[in-house]
């Protein structure tokens, strides 16, 4: 076996130190950010164990050593331990949900001794190993529906789990996962879909009170409407490729649309919304016709993207104006949309947040002198709101570094991932990037106010050991197999 | 298997990243380099800003004597945001009010309408000025009373009850107050009547400010960058009243009982040596929880107890207008000293016009006339003046000549005092007749030559042509504050103003209120004594009830120390209350103590009420 060969000099020679770097560097930034965030006007040593700055502190060193071990077990001892880790990883989450106490709502969290670990995210590493080592298996096609779910199911089910403890915010870091299907060779529709549903909700619960035609007409529906027809005409385009079918869509169904527009703009003012219900009604049925005749499922999947986006804004509508949600919920989204300007309860934490980070201006206000955060205006600052110590501390130029920071790692990640000799490697490696961008966009999209509050740490930034020593482990498994890359391990 | 085919989409996974970073860092950009108001609000936020009250400056009398000090008082404040588990009973009960008033006052507090600088995270007045025993017993408890504090601040006290007119007062501002001078913050103290509202900004001083961090909480965590920002109060400073406390204290017992006012002025500085108001009110009264009450009865007595006499009150001079007019007449021309007589059987008789006199000789000139007080020779002196058409083009002419005297010896506009709350009084102009008279000539303004009619004097512009007739033609504004710590008095309280009539003419004066004194028919004999010289002129000044009792007088005679008025409401003759109380004023000022005799006149004369 070749890989005998593999010594401890060959390893660090073909290690990415660049990426190491990079991420000694963000494990120390983190520290000082979690030090301004925590200090105590009265207790002024950041060593002390009374402090989280001191506690980091130790978890970073643990980090370090931790990082230094993983380097050391070589890359065939997962492909042969995955699929039992994984099962193992299941069944914590599971026996979590039972045995944690209740912590503030979520029972993701076990104590053990002094300290207390979260499951949930040492789980992401065992989900990877086994996405990737799924895909590695021989004759594995995305495109087969058999194999597809399968592997959806290998991440749905962890995070199924994790929502059951009440830690949604962890679990939506699953969906990562799709985009590392995405990559493989799952079609981009999905993805479309994704997006344009996003887009559905935004629009319709955004402009849903504001009306046009004389008070005729909704805009959110007009414009949720008329999306979902152009999004279905584009699908057809894309993925059906009969230019016949796009033409009579577009002439006819866009006809309609418009004509009605125009008579409702210039004659007399209706609520020409009907029309575009109507024409969607008509474009669903068409391409019912279309699926008869060329019996091909894409026209089917066309068909359940056309009939729910038509629905989306209707039910949203619905739960919104018939209170369905938590009112938390609801608030939380109202405020994230413009439409609730509650600075007291709702709208505080996020207000709060942008004061710290708009009160940075461009250099930052100095190391420990911040005050929103060191007053506790900012709510969660040291674990999910910590990015508004970096901007009020560090201002533009370290907020903006921390974002370059992360996007060269996400950029070299990329790279590596790339360079992998197996599905396995490169399943993985996305799987990595995957993680970390999606709680970049979500945490720090929160705290500046453009995505809704959702509680994710930012990696190695937000205080916790759990978050802390997960992201290690996910990132330094990588780093060994790439190290090993050039071995010839069959 | 290597899927190939899917390669380019690293590139679409890495271009979303790239967007993702972009659109937060153009977003951070907004926040952070676009001009906005975080910064402040972070501020706002962070920074509370404890106000240190400075100590409210001493006041004393002109012999240094301390009349006004603070002493410290505990007000009880709330931050309503702290407020939990109260036991509102145990509050009410060791704070000695209702439930009731509990109620009211935290409607208030929270009630921006009525108290603007209401905020929730800051310490606002629940009640002012506990007293020491209360403040031991609540301080005892605080730990209980979760939100409330105690705040020390001072608060005036009184060595004497007397003088509360000129000292004045001091209270919580008003929203007046607060909108006129933004120094002011709702709780705080301003003097509001006396020496303490004129001369607030020196007793004052400057509030400091102590910066502080304040959490989220409201909780204080500290100083902000080391107490660097800090301002240090600026205390207030002392000030020396020209008054002189036993003279304030005499004037006030002589006057018990009678409705009226004393003023001494020395004639050499102007300073005020006493300023009588009565009735009047114990300066007592303003201190402590009973001060409220104290003032809402005052404020229901007919005889208005804090209404200050001496410069807001206006009266007819009476007599005591004569002397301005013999100056006027003499620097006119229209008399001289010794050669012109007037004739008077029992007053003034002319075509229809009667004004009545007593018997004294007759016809008499300048110096006897102010010595009997002859109304007889004041109304023929400003017939002939007002008659005067080669002098004067019109009557108008002769009247606003007149006029410019009046108002060159202090009357009809304010003096200037260093108290707020001055009148004017009131010498009528050419205008004034031309408007509310059809036709009128001299005889149908001939009162005004004797004090009566539309003239109206405040005892202090009285008291001030004593000083004027003391100092043989000039005064100096009169002042009631005598020095400032560290200070001066304003330049406009030191400059002599000099009259339209010559000091030759002003010896002629003197002569004849001397006369007053010394001759056998003079109307101020009672003031004659064997130590000084005095120079006096009596007032009868008629109205519509009782006349009033008036005294205008100076001693001695050369270098003058004191000038007097007094004026007592329906005091019947000038002789009576005006002639007995003055010489009183000038015996105590100028010997420093009352002989027997006079302590047993005093002491008749405090027994002796006038309804």
């Amino acid at each position: 076996m070749l890989y005998k060969e593999s010594n401890n000099k060959g390893i660090f020679k073909s290690l990415d130190w660049f990426t190491i770097g990079l991420y000694v560097v963000l494990l120390f930034w983190g520290w000082f950010s979690v030090c301004g965030a925590c200090y105590d006007y009265n207790k002024p040593d950041l060593f002390s164990f009374d402090l989280n700055s001191g506690k980091q502190f130790i978890w970073i060193l643990t980090s370090l050593l931790l990082a230094g071990a993983l380097l050391l077990i070589e890359k065939r001892f997962y492909f042969k331990t995955c699929t039992f880790v994984y099962i193992m990883m299941i069944l914590i989450l599971l026996i979590t949900i039972f045995v944690a106490p209740d912590t503030k709502g979520s029972r993701s969290w076990i104590p053990i001794g002094p300290i207390k670990l979260q499951p949930a995210e040492f789980a992401k590493f065992a989900v990877a190993l086994a996405v990737g080592k799924y895909m590695e298996k021989y004759g594995f096609t995305m495109s087969r529906f058999k194999d597809f779910y399968k592997v959806v199911l290998l991440f749905i089910v962890p995070m199924l789990l994790i929502i059951a403890q009440k830690e949604t915010g962890t679990a939506l870091v699953y969906l990562a996962f799709f985009f590392v299907l995405y990559r493989e060779g799952m079609t981009g529709s999905v993805l479309f879909a994704a997006f344009m549903f996003v887009v559905f909700v935004v629009v319709g619960v955004k402009f849903d009170e504001e009306t046009t035609m004389n008070g005729h007409v909704s805009v959110g529906e007009a414009w949720v409407l008329l999306l979902s027809l152009l999004s279905t005409i584009y699908l057809v385009w894309r993925y059906c490729k009969d230019n016949q079918v796009v033409k009579n869509l577009l002439f006819v169904g866009l006809g309609a649309v418009v004509l009605a527009y125009l008579f409702s703009a210039f004659v007399i003012p209706f609520n020409f919304c009907i029309v575009q219900l109507i024409v969607n009604f008509g474009v669903i049925i068409y391409l019912g016709i279309q699926q008869v005749i060329t019996k091909s499922y894409k026209y089917l999947l066309i068909i359940l993207f056309t009939i729910a986006a038509t629905g989306v804004y209707y039910t949203c509508h619905f739960v919104f104006s018939h209170k369905i949600l938590p009112a938390h919920q609801q608030t939380r989204i109202e405020v994230l949309l413009g439409q609730n300007n509650d600075l007291q309860d709702a709208g505080y934490n996020v207000n709060q947040a942008k004061i710290a980070i708009g009160s940075g201006g461009f250099f930052g206000k100095g190391f420990l002198k911040g005050t929103q955060t060191k007053l506790k205006y900012v709510p969660e600052q040291e674990t999910d709101f910590i990015f508004c110590t970096v901007g009020e501390e560090e201002g533009f130029v370290g907020s903006a570094g921390v974002l370059l920071c992360f996007l060269f790692l996400i950029w070299r990640l990329i790279i590596l991932a790339e360079r992998q000799p197996d599905t396995w490697g490169r399943v993985y490696g996305y799987s990595v990037v995957c993680i970390f961008l999606f709680h970049l966009f979500v945490n720090i999209g929160m705290v500046l106010g453009l995505t809704p509050v959702i509680g994710i740490p930012l990696p190695f930034f937000s205080y916790g050991g759990s978050s802390l020593w997960g992201f290690t482990i996910l990132l330094f498994i990588f780093l060994r197999m790439d190290a090993e890359r050039n071995f010839k391990s069959k | 298997m290597k899927a190939y085919e899917f390669e380019r989409r690293q590139y679409v996974i890495a271009g979303i990243a790239l967007a993702i970073v972009l659109i937060y860092i153009i977003r951070l950009a907004f926040l952070q380099l676009a001009p906005n108001d975080y910064e402040e609000i972070a501020w706002n936020n962070a920074l509370y800003n404890k106000i240190i009250f400075p100590s409210r400056g001493s006041i004393y009398d002109r012999n240094g004597k301390l009349l006004v000090y603070n002493e410290p008082a505990y007000d009880v404040m709330v931050i309503t945001r702290e407020m939990s588990d109260l036991d509102t009973l145990d509050l009410c009960k060791t704070l000695h009010i209702t439930p009731q008033e509990f109620e009211e006052r935290m409607a208030w507090i929270t009630d921006r309408s009525k108290n603007p600088g209401f905020s929730s995270y800051s310490q606002q007045l629940f009640r002012p000025q506990i007293s020491s025993a209360d403040f031991l017993v609540f301080q005892e408890k605080m730990f209980r009373f979760k939100g409330f504090y105690v705040r020390e601040r001072n608060a005036r006290q009184y060595k004497y009850p007397y003088a509360a007119h000129v000292l004045g007062y001091v209270a919580e501002v008003s929203g007046n107050d607060i909108a006129n001078n933004d120094y002011y913050k709702p709780g705080d103290y301003i003097g509001k009547q006396g020496v303490e509202r004129s001369y607030e900004e020196v007793l004052r001083g400057q509030k400091g400010i102590e910066v502080l961090l304040r959490d989220a909480k409201g909780k204080i965590q500290g100083k902000f960058n080391d107490g660097k920002d800090d301002q240090k109060p600026i205390p207030g400073k002392d000030i020396m009243l020209s008054i002189d406390i036993d003279l304030q204290a005499l004037g006030e017992r002589l006057m018990q009982g009678k409705r009226g006012s004393i003023v001494a002025i020395e004639p050499s500085t102007g300073e005020v040596l006493c300023m009588v108001s009565s009735p009047t009110y114990s300066t007592f009264d303003m201190v402590g929880k009973q001060r409220g009450e104290n003032i809402m009865r005052m404020l229901k007595n007919d005889n208005r107890p804090m209404f200050n006499r001496a410069i807001s009150g206006t009266y007819p001079p009476g007599s005591t207008f004569k002397p301005s007019q013999a100056l006027t007449f003499m620097q006119e021309g229209i008399i001289t000293p010794d050669g012109t007589s007037y004739p008077c059987a029992r007053g003034f008789r002319f075509r229809n016009m009667k004004v009545g006199c007593h018997s004294h000789p007759s016809p008499l000139s300048v110096k006897p006339a102010l010595s009997t007080s002859c109304n007889g020779f004041f109304c023929w002196g400003l017939y002939y003046m007002f008659g005067n058409r080669s002098k004067y083009a019109s009557i108008q002419d002769a009247m606003t000549r007149w006029k410019d005297y009046m108002v060159s010896m202090g009357f009809g506009y304010r003096l200037g005092i260093d108290l707020p709350g001055e009148s004017r009084g009131m010498i009528p102009n050419a205008d004034y007749y031309d408007k509310h008279l059809n036709r009128w000539n001299a005889l149908s303004v001939i009162s005004i030559s004797i004090g009566q009619g539309e003239v109206t004097l405040t005892p202090l512009q009285i008291a001030n042509q004593g000083a004027t007739i003391a100092n043989r033609g000039y005064y100096i504004t009169p002042h009631i504050v005598k020095g400032i710590q560290g200070g001066t008095i304003a330049d406009s309280l030191k400059t002599p103003h000099y009259t339209m009539a010559n000091s030759r003419y002003y010896e002629e004066v003197v002569s004849g209120m001397r006369g007053a004194v010394t001759s056998g028919i003079g109307t101020c004999r009672g003031a004659q004594n064997p130590w000084y010289e005095v120079c006096g002129k009596t007032g009868t000044a008629q109205n519509r009830g009782h006349d009033h009792s008036v005294f205008m007088g100076f001693a001695p005679r050369n270098n003058p120390q004191i000038a007097v008025a007094v004026y007592v409401e329906n005091g019947g003759f000038g002789a009576t209350f005006g002639v007995p109380i003055g010489s009183l004023i000038m015996e105590q000022y100028i010997r420093g103590e009352l002989s027997p005799d006079s302590q047993a006149k005093a002491a008749s004369i405090a027994s002796r009420s006038v309804n």
